[in-house]
């Protein structure tokens, strides 16, 4: 017996001596003459769309970089693998990336709960992270090599709330959320809060799973309560059925969203019914910013598409990395995440971006409406404490809006004074 | 008289040398210590990280895949609810380690070095999410196995979602040591995080951990299968009213595997928790988890411990090889899956080891005998 | 009162859906006595082949009239002919093999039919929307639920559907004999009945019905999950406890689990917590079993040796 366990190891050991070897084989990955930075997202799998599009923007960000000389003359490599969407694979590709294949840095994750597995592997061998887009709070609280270039859900959580509450004169707000997704459930509640603050009233919150046909029984709850609005923090792919069965039971009144509405296919796929709904997100393609002009026109000619929010923010957190390699004395770990943390003003196409205390781009949000199938600019929202004239280089993107915006952007911060506390958005407990 | 001392002489003559008892019983439990040991200080470093990494992978997934072998070979029931059980058993361990952490040292980061404390702490949790696993084991296994073999599936994979739908529900987790300090125990059963899953639990999973847990379930099932209660396991899968006729308990010993197997789901379920680079939530431990397993299981043949060995090694490292054509990956899985059935429905090994098949039967002959 | 009778249509509406899909777990049961965990990638299928038709034939707006039934009698062609197929090369090797062999191929076949539907060029991984092929207007109001054609149709068209299945099992010779061969496969086979033939024709007649559902829930929900959302599976494995909760065998007792399980999920959804809906259709698959294995309408059988 004792032997048959001994067997069942040897080829344990065979594999595992193969699999050391192959590790070691490809030990020096990068020559002397290009850095190798790291990416992990999903590439296959439900979020797939997400993946791409990051990959797309990076991938521009990156040639950009390289075709103006790279780092000193060093060329820049990306070296990208899958991981399906799973937290496991997250953590394995990460693991790799770092220690295999030695990457400088990581970029990486769409997804929180992703960006947390592939965050503690990297915050564990001390290799900085950026993030380029997920928003819950959790992600850079797992220490300091990670960061991310996008707000955090409880800022997007407020600029909503601040928005039905000034622009909308909503009073009365339903809640629709996706009990299966992190993101969805950290901005509901998020946004309950903020909206509560300002004096508004949130009925009880309705839960779905991702991915249901089915959404009649929580919009005949909703119904019965006759809000203003209806808030949806959820993903684009749902918010098609959500909307068209909201429209049939008689719900006209604006669907609200969060960035996880940002994607081409939502103005396919909902439709007339999603018609003058609102969401946030990080940027609007019809900014007027040169940063923004350049980007999606150099973005529409490589991938015959527009550039969505993520596609911006993988372009932004490459750019933000290079230009903290830039900074930095040395490109160690630590230094690296020091100058990623004390990234100020970037101007990026998502913003000006600058790291707050917690490694959390403080910046502000846009709100876009669909009209004819399109997410059209009407307003930007500022980080509490920031509104008046924050900085001088935003002034100008938020001005001129090509006439779409009826609310007048730059005057409301006025009424925000009544919520002092300037902090960062939303420490949870 | 004369008879009894015959039978006296034949039963002496049968006692078990003991040389033999040494070389049966105490060597595989040392051995199942020191394999563990050689990963963990030989293997482990001198491969680097992320080889390691996938040796961890690997192993959880060794875990699984005997275990389920329990049910769905060995027994020839068939359960596709082992991601809920690795669930009950992940959260159960996380709550001891993170929530206990807080209790003893004020914070949730790993304490103590090899064997040290906080690793003795991991060894209590990985022990009482066996436990719990088991109990949810033995509700889900008690009416359902009475049922029909097909009915079961459906019950096991109806209870695998209902515990996910239940975990999305739980609330966030306590970050601060004096709330924690201040909560009741029973109040902290509900914060384990929802849907985001539960982060922030200490990294105890380590070569050694998984390995010692691998060397028992592999001991545990290769034993069982050639004692008699394995034996009975086997013949329920082979003709259940003849089991029955033979006057083996078929419920009774249904029930006692499908325990089995849910503990050392629970374990699996510890280990996946504590390991660096995942998260314990609730979407990745769907019936597609379950899939996964029951692939392993069939791959390597039903009832057959080294068999399943192989085949979970093989499908945790061909993702590994296979990053670069991701998207067909899956069709190959499935592809294997219907060709094999079709080709070679004991799967790989069938109820056969890998040693009592042609090359490798060569090569232990003489050991064998 | 407005919520009560919208919840009842609404859970009348899918639950008709699942007893749709239903109806081809239950014949395949009853004849080979496993789950076709495939038949939910039939439905998706059914939903993206009706979108693909309808995007080939350029009915994206404005489709006129016979859109609408030529899709459906499209989708419902290819998935029969797709079902054939599967039981041709998959199934019909192992007729002689464990049931858990057939039951391990056949989530072998489901996998494969997500993962070859998620690739770029087949279907892809984003969701699509499904031009409205099937008239959209409202009929009447009754207490503030407005009863709408789509709504109408679905129903009508899954009862007309069942009924067709009624009548063809129970008063044809084709019917007869998959009786016959769902009662004793060995038997039917010595008195003369083609088994092949019969078993082929239940996977083409299940196949198609569950495309009808695949293209009925595409035109009720228009937003379409891609092909490997793990949705679908779930969708279908609700039909299947809705067939088992009948009585699997039984083509009456899909019908009744169908409704019953819509009625369930929906009522618990809209009165007690939307949360836990999942949770309710398995705890009443758990409690059936428990009070009733054998299903509300199913018949008592002892195994023999």
């Amino acid at each position: 017996m004792s032997s048959r366990l001994l067997r069942l190891a040897a080829p344990l050991f065979t594999l595992a001596m193969a699999l050391g070897c192959s590790g070691g084989g490809s030990d020096a990955p990068a020559a002397s003459d290009t850095i190798l930075i790291g990416e992990y997202g999903s590439l296959t799998g439900k979020e797939a769309t997400f993946g791409q599009s990051t990959d797309n923007g990076l991938k521009l960000a990156l040639d950009e970089i390289n075709a103006a000389g790279g780092l000193n003359g060093k060329k820049l490599e990306v070296r990208v693998y899958d991981d399906q969407g799973k937290t496991q694979e997250a953590g394995t590709a990460v693991t790799r990336l770092i220690q295999d294949d030695k990457v400088v840095a990581v970029i990486g994750e769409v997804a929180s709960s992703l960006s947390i597995a592939g965050g503690r592997v990297a915050q564990q061998y001390g290799v900085p992270m950026i993030s380029p887009s997920s928003t819950n709070a959790a992600v850079t609280k797992i220490g300091d090599m990670v960061s991310r270039v996008c707000f955090i859900d409880g800022f997007q959580g407020y600029v909503m709330a601040k928005f039905a509450h000034d622009d909308l004169h909503a009073t009365k707000i339903a809640v629709l959320y996706d009990q299966a997704s992190a993101y969805s459930k950290g901005l509901q509640d998020d946004f309950g809060r903020e909206f509560t603050s300002m004096g508004g009233t949130v009925f009880p919150a309705q839960a779905y799973t991702g991915g249901d046909a089915d959404y009649s029984a929580q919009l005949t709850s909703i119904r019965e309560t006759a809000p203003d609005a209806i808030y949806v923090p959820g993903y684009y792919t749902d918010v098609g059925n959500i909307a068209l069965q909201a429209r049939k039971l008689g719900l006209t009144v604006p669907l609200l969203g969060g960035d996880g509405w940002d994607s081409e296919q939502l103005g396919k796929i909902a439709g007339d019914a999603i018609e003058g709904s609102y969401y946030s997100n990080h940027y609007s393609f019809q900014d007027t910013r040169p940063e923004v002009t350049t980007f999606v026109e150099t973005y529409k000619q490589r991938y015959n598409a527009v550039p969505d929010g993520l596609a911006a923010l993988g372009y932004d957190s490459m750019r933000v990395l290079f230009d903290a390699m830039k900074r930095a004395p040395s490109l160690s770990g630590k230094d690296l995440a020091a100058a990623i943390a004390a990234t100020n003003g970037f101007p990026g196409v998502t913003g000006i971006i600058t790291m707050d205390a917690n490694r959390d781009a403080s910046k502000p949000a846009v709100i876009v409406q669909m009209k004819g199938n399109q997410p059209t600019f009407v307003t930007t929202v500022y980080p509490k404490g920031q509104e008046p004239a924050a900085a001088a280089p935003v002034d100008p993107a938020a001005a001129p809006v090509d006439g779409a915006a009826p609310a007048a952007a730059p005057a409301d911060p006025a009424a925000a004074p009544a919520t002092p506390p300037p902090a960062t958005p939303a420490a949870k407990p | 008289m004369a008879r009894e001392s015959g039978l006296k002489a034949r039963a002496a003559a049968l006692a078990p040398e003991p040389m033999t008892v040494l070389k049966q019983s105490v060597l595989p439990l040392v051995a199942a210590f020191v394999i563990p040991l050689i990963f963990h200080f030989g293997i482990g470093p001198s491969v680097g990280a992320y080889p390691s990494k996938v040796l961890l992978d690997i192993g959880i997934n060794v875990v699984l895949a005997v275990s389920l072998n329990l049910v769905n070979g060995f027994t020839g029931q068939f359960s596709i609810g082992h991601a809920g059980f690795m669930a009950v058993g992940g959260y159960t361990a996380g709550l001891v380690t993170y929530y206990g952490g807080y209790r003893i040292w004020g914070d949730s980061l790993p304490h103590g070095g090899f064997l040290g404390a906080g690793e003795m702490l991991f060894l209590v949790a990985t022990i009482a999410a066996a436990l719990s696993a088991a109990a949810f084991g033995y509700l889900v296994g008690l009416p359902s196995l009475r049922l029909r073999g097909d009915y079961l599936a459906l019950v096991t994979l109806g209870f695998g979602e209902i515990v996910r739908v239940m975990i999305q529900q739980t609330s966030d987790i306590a970050t601060d040591a004096t709330e924690i300090a201040a909560t009741s125990w029973p109040s902290l059963l509900w914060k384990v995080g929802g849907a985001l899953g539960f982060t922030g639990l200490p990294f105890y999973t380590s070569l050694f951990w998984v390995w010692l847990w691998v060397s028992l379930t592999v001991l545990v099932a290769s034993r069982l299968k050639t004692s008699t209660h394995g034996r009975a396991f086997l013949s329920i899968r082979e003709d259940e009213i003849a089991a029955e006729a033979m006057g083996i308990p078929t419920t009774t010993i249904k029930v006692r595997a499908f325990v089995m197997s849910a503990a050392f789901a629970g374990v699996a379920g510890s280990l996946f928790a504590h390991e660096v680079g995942t998260t314990l939530n609730p979407g990745e431990l769907g019936f597609q988890k379950s899939f996964e397993v029951v692939i392993m299981v069939v791959l390597g043949g039903m009832g057959s411990v080294s068999g399943c060995v192989l085949a979970a090694i093989v499908v945790t490292v061909l993702p590994e090889l296979l990053r670069s054509v991701d998207e067909y990956r899956m069709v190959a899985y499935a592809l294997t899956l219907i060709l094999m059935m079709i080709l070679r429905p004991q799967g790989l090994f069938g109820l056969r080891e890998i040693w009592e098949i042609w090359p490798f039967k060569a090569l232990f002959r003489s050991e064998a005998k | 009162m407005t919520k009560l009778l919208q919840t009842l249509m609404d859970g009348v509406s899918v639950g008709s859906l699942y007893a749709l899909i239903a109806l081809g777990y239950t014949m395949v049961y009853g004849i080979l006595k496993f789950i076709n965990f495939a038949h939910s990638d039939i439905f998706m299928l059914g939903a993206w082949v009706s979108f693909t038709l309808a995007t080939l034939m350029g009915w994206t707006s404005d489709a006129p009239w016979i859109a609408g039934p030529a899709v459906i009698c499209g989708s419902m062609l290819i998935c029969g002919t797709i079902g054939f197929v599967i039981e041709r090369l998959a199934y019909r090797p192992l007729r002689a093999a464990p049931r858990i062999n057939v039951l391990i191929t056949a989530i072998g076949v489901s996998l494969f039919l997500e993962n070859v539907g998620q690739l770029e060029y087949v279907f892809g991984t984003r969701p699509q929307r499904m031009p409205s092929l099937l008239p959209d207007t409202v009929l009447a109001s009754v207490a503030g639920v407005s009863i709408r054609l789509v709504d109408v149709l679905v129903i009508g068209i899954a009862f007309s559907l069942m009924g067709a299945l009624e009548y063809l099992v129970f008063s044809t010779k084709l019917g007869r004999a998959m009786r016959a061969v769902s009662h004793d496969l060995k038997t039917a086979s010595l008195m003369g009945i083609d088994v092949d033939r019969v078993i082929s024709i239940t996977f083409i007649i299940g196949s198609s019905l569950a495309a009808a559902a695949g293209f009925l829930t595409a035109a009720k929900y228009p937003s379409i999950n891609q092909p490997a959302h793990s949705n679908w599976i779930l969708f279908g494995l609700k039909a299947f406890v809705a067939a088992v909760v009948g009585g699997i065998g039984n083509v009456r007792g899909a019908m009744a689990g169908g409704l019953m399980i819509g009625l369930v999920e929906m009522f618990g959804a809209a009165f007690f917590s939307p949360n836990l809906r999942d949770v309710y259709v398995f705890t009443l698959l758990i409690v059936v079993l428990l009070i009733k294995p054998d299903g509300l309408l199913g018949r008592a059988t002892v195994e023999k040796v």
